[in-house]
C-alpha cells in the first residue's frame, strides 16, 4: 500500500512538468498560431475568419515555387548526407577497432559543440573569394581568378549538409553496430560479391537507421534558417526566410502562421510518402 | 515528498520573482552602440536605477512589442518612420509627455521632425535620439567613378556590387531612376506602379550583384574583403571601414542620401515610465551624447554635443557631407499602412528571381 501510494505521487510529480512544458510551450502557442492563420483584420478593426492566407500560398507562384525549391533541395541534401556519411559510419563500426571508433565518433561531434552559427561562419572563411580554397588554388597556380563559391546554392548546400550530416551518422552507426559480422562472413563464404553483400545484407539491415536519419536530416534542413540566410546566394530564397519576412517585415502574422502550418503539413506528408514508397514503418524506425 | 513539492514551488516563485522587473530597473531595447556600457554605469550610479539592455533592430523590436502588446520593455528605440502605422494598428506605445523631456538640449529641427512623423491623432509617440543616412560605401581605388544609386546597376562594377534587400534599396533605386517615391506616399496605386518599375530594374540587373548583405557586420565584411567595391550602406559603418582601409569611404549619392532618425518610444505596458524619461534626459546631455557619437560614429541630435566631438568625427562628417549633400538628404516620412506589404512582395520577387 505504502509503496503504491508513493509511486503515484512520484508519477504525478514527474508527469506534471512534462505536461506543463508540452501544453504551455508547444500546444498553446500552436493553437494560437493556427487560429491566427485563419484570421484577418476587417475594415472595422476586428478579426474575421478567412482562408485567404492559405489561398495566397497557392495563388502566388513565388510562394509555392519557393516551397518546391526548398523541398527539392532538402531531399537532395538528405540523399547527399546518406552518400557522404554511410562509408564513415561503416568504417567506424566495422573496419577499425572499438577503441579508436568511439574516440573518432567523439571527434565527429565537435562541430555540434560550437553551434550552427559558428560553423556557418567557418564556411564563409573557407569558401570566400579571398578565402582559404581560392587563395590556395591561386597560390599553386591552378587558377588566376577566384572561383565564385560563396553566396551561391553550392555554398548553401555545403553548409546545410555539414550541419545536418551528423544526424545521419549516429542512427546509421547504431544500427550497423548490431549487425552481426558473421552474416557478412557467411555471405562471402558462399561466394557473394561485395556489391551483393552491400545491397542484400548491409543496406536492408541498416534501413531503419537510414530512415530515421533521413527524417531528421530532411526536417532539419527544410526548417533551417541560418545557413540559407548567411551562405545562400542572392537567389536562394528559403521557405523559412519567407515565413520570417511575413512575421518581421510585413507584420502579416496571419500569413506567416499559415505558411508555418503549410510547412509542417507538407513536409510531414513528404516524409509519409517516402515511408510508404520505401515500405518502411514509422514504429520500426522509432525503435 | 510534501517537502519536495513545497520547495519546488518556492523555487519556481523565486525564479519568477527574479524575472519580474522591480521599480529600480529600466529595461531598454535598443540598437548596438546606442547605450554604451560606460554611460549605463554612470546612469546607474547617478540614479540607482539598474539598466538592462537588449540589442535589436526595427523589425524585431516591433514584432516583440506586438507579441506582448507593448510589454516586456520600459523603453524602445524604433526608427521614426516606423511608429505611426504600428501605433495605429497595434497600440503598443504610450504617447510622449513632452513636458517631461528636456527639449532644450535637442536640436529644434529634429524635435519638429519627430513630432510630425510620429504623430497619431494629435499625440506624439517619439523623442529623437540619433540620425544618420543610408548612402553608398565605395572603394575609391577600384571604383573611382561610383557616385550615385544608379551605380548599383552599373555593368562596370558587375559582380562587385552589394546592397541589402530591404526597403531602403527600393527607395534609393527609385531616386536613382529619377523618381521621388516619398511624393507618392499619398497615392497607393501610383506608388505600387513605381515599386513595380524598381523591381523590374533590380531583377534585370541582378546578375551584377555579388550578394545581398544582411547586417552591419556583413556590410563591413563584403567591402573590406574586397569581394565588393560598391555597396549601399550606412554612414557610420562606412567611416568605421575607412579607419582600416582609407580607400573605402561613405559617400552621399548624387540623387540624395536617405535620412533616418532613430527615436525613443515608450511601450504601452512600460513598468517604469519615470526611469524611461530619466534615461532620455540623461543620455541626451551634451557630454553623454557626444560620448555615444565618438564611440559609434552615429550622429546625435543633442544640440551642444558637437562641442565635445573628437576630431575624427568632425573630419569624417566633413569628408562625406558637403552642405549640398546635407540639403539634398531625403528624410523618411511616416510609412502609410499597407505600403509595407507592397514593398515586401517586391522584395520577395527580386530575391526569388534568377
Amino acid at each position: 500500500m505504502e509503496n503504491k501510494k508513493s509511486f503515484n505521487i512520484t508519477f504525478y510529480l514527474l508527469i506534471i512538468p512534462v505536461l506543463l512544458w508540452l501544453i504551455i510551450l508547444i500546444v498553446l502557442p500552436h493553437i494560437d498560431l493556427l487560429i491566427s492563420s485563419f484570421q484577418s483584420d476587417s475594415d472595422a478593426g476586428g478579426k474575421v475568419f478567412t482562408l485567404e492566407h492559405y489561398a495566397a500560398f497557392f495563388q502566388s507562384k513565388i510562394y509555392w515555387l519557393t516551397f518546391v525549391n526548398t523541398a527539392a533541395y532538402a531531399i537532395g541534401i538528405t540523399i547527399l548526407a546518406f552518400i557522404v556519411t554511410f562509408p564513415v559510419a561503416f568504417y567506424l563500426t566495422k573496419v577499425i577497432s572499438k577503441k579508436y571508433s568511439s574516440f573518432l565518433a567523439l571527434l565527429l561531434l565537435i562541430p555540434l559543440w560550437v553551434g550552427e552559427l559558428v560553423t556557418v561562419y567557418g564556411w564563409m572563411i573557407i569558401l570566400g573569394d579571398h578565402g582559404v580554397i581560392n587563395e590556395f588554388l591561386i597560390y599553386i597556380g591552378l587558377i588566376d581568378k577566384p572561383i565564385n563559391m560563396l553566396y551561391t546554392n553550392f555554398s548553401m548546400s555545403i553548409g546545410l549538409l555539414y550541419i545536418s550530416m551528423l544526424f545521419m551518422v549516429v542512427p546509421v552507426m547504431s544500427t550497423l553496430e548490431s549487425l552481426d559480422d558473421s552474416l557478412i562472413e557467411a555471405a562471402s563464404d558462399l561466394g557473394a560479391t561485395k556489391w551483393t553483400i552491400f545491397t542484400k545484407i548491409i543496406i536492408p539491415y541498416s534501413m531503419p537507421g537510414i530512415t530515421s536519419g533521413g527524417i531528421i536530416v530532411f526536417m532539419l534542413v527544410i526548417g533551417d534558417y541560418v545557413a540559407p540566410d548567411i551562405l545562400g546566394g542572392k537567389s536562394s530564397l528559403w521557405f523559412t526566410e519567407q515565413i520570417y519576412n511575413e512575421f518581421l517585415s510585413t507584420f502579416n502574422w496571419g500569413e506567416g502562421a499559415a505558411f508555418g502550418f503549410l510547412l509542417l503539413m507538407i513536409s510531414s506528408s513528404i516524409i509519409w510518402l517516402a515511408l510508404k514508397l520505401t515500405g518502411q514503418k514509422l514504429e520500426k524506425v522509432g525503435s | 515528498m510534501k517537502k519536495l513539492a513545497i520547495s519546488s514551488v518556492a523555487i519556481a516563485t523565486l525564479l519568477a520573482g527574479s524575472l519580474y522587473a522591480g521599480n529600480g530597473t529600466l529595461r531598454l531595447i535598443t540598437w548596438k552602440g546606442y547605450a554604451p556600457k560606460a554611460l549605463v554605469k554612470k546612469f546607474e550610479k547617478e540614479t540607482g536605477i539598474k539598466v538592462k539592455v537588449t540589442y535589436s533592430n526595427n523589425e524585431e523590436m516591433i514584432a516583440k512589442l506586438r507579441a506582448t502588446r507593448g510589454g516586456g520593455f520600459d523603453l524602445a528605440q524604433p526608427s521614426v518612420d516606423r511608429i505611426s502605422f504600428v501605433q495605429k494598428k497595434f497600440h503598443i506605445y504610450h504617447a510622449i509627455d513632452y513636458s517631461k523631456v528636456n527639449t532644450n538640449q535637442i536640436t529644434t529641427a529634429m524635435v519638429k521632425a519627430a513630432k510630425k512623423i510620429s504623430g497619431v491623432d494629435g499625440k506624439v509617440y517619439s523623442v529623437p535620439y540619433i540620425y544618420g543616412t543610408t548612402g553608398m560605401i565605395v572603394n575609391k581605388k577600384l571604383a573611382p567613378g561610383a557616385n550615385d544609386w544608379s551605380d548599383l546597376w552599373n555593368p562596370k562594377y558587375a559582380g562587385k556590387i552589394s546592397y541589402r534587400l530591404k526597403r531602403p534599396i527600393l527607395i534609393g533605386a527609385a531616386f536613382g531612376m529619377g523618381y521621388n517615391p516619398f511624393a507618392l506616399y499619398s497615392d497607393k496605386a501610383a506608388y505600387k506602379k513605381l515599386i513595380e518599375k524598381v523591381t523590374k530594374k533590380l531583377i534585370a540587373s541582378k546578375k551584377y550583384v555579388k550578394t545581398y548583405w544582411t547586417s552591419g557586420d556583413t556590410q563591413k565584411a563584403v567591402i573590406t574583403s574586397g569581394d565588393v567595391v560598391v555597396e549601399s550602406g550606412w554612414d557610420a559603418i562606412g567611416w568605421q571601414v575607412h579607419d582600416k582601409n582609407p580607400n573605402i569611404d561613405f559617400i552621399c549619392p548624387k540623387s540624395g542620401a536617405l535620412g533616418w532618425i532613430d527615436t525613443f518610444a515608450i511601450p504601452a505596458k512600460s513598468k517604469n515610465i519615470k526611469a524611461a524619461y530619466k534615461w532620455i534626459n540623461f543620455i541626451l546631455q551634451p557630454k553623454n551624447a557626444a560620448y555615444v557619437t565618438n564611440q559609434s560614429s552615429y550622429m546625435t541630435v543633442s544640440k551642444d554635443a558637437p562641442k565635445y566631438f573628437n576630431d575624427k568625427i568632425k573630419t569624417d562628417f566633413k569628408r562625406s557631407y558637403s552642405q549640398k549633400d546635407i540639403d539634398n538628404i531625403k528624410w523618411y516620412d511616416a510609412l502609410p499602412s499597407g505600403f509595407a506589404a507592397i514593398e515586401a512582395k517586391a522584395l520577395d520577387k527580386i530575391k526569388a528571381a534568377q
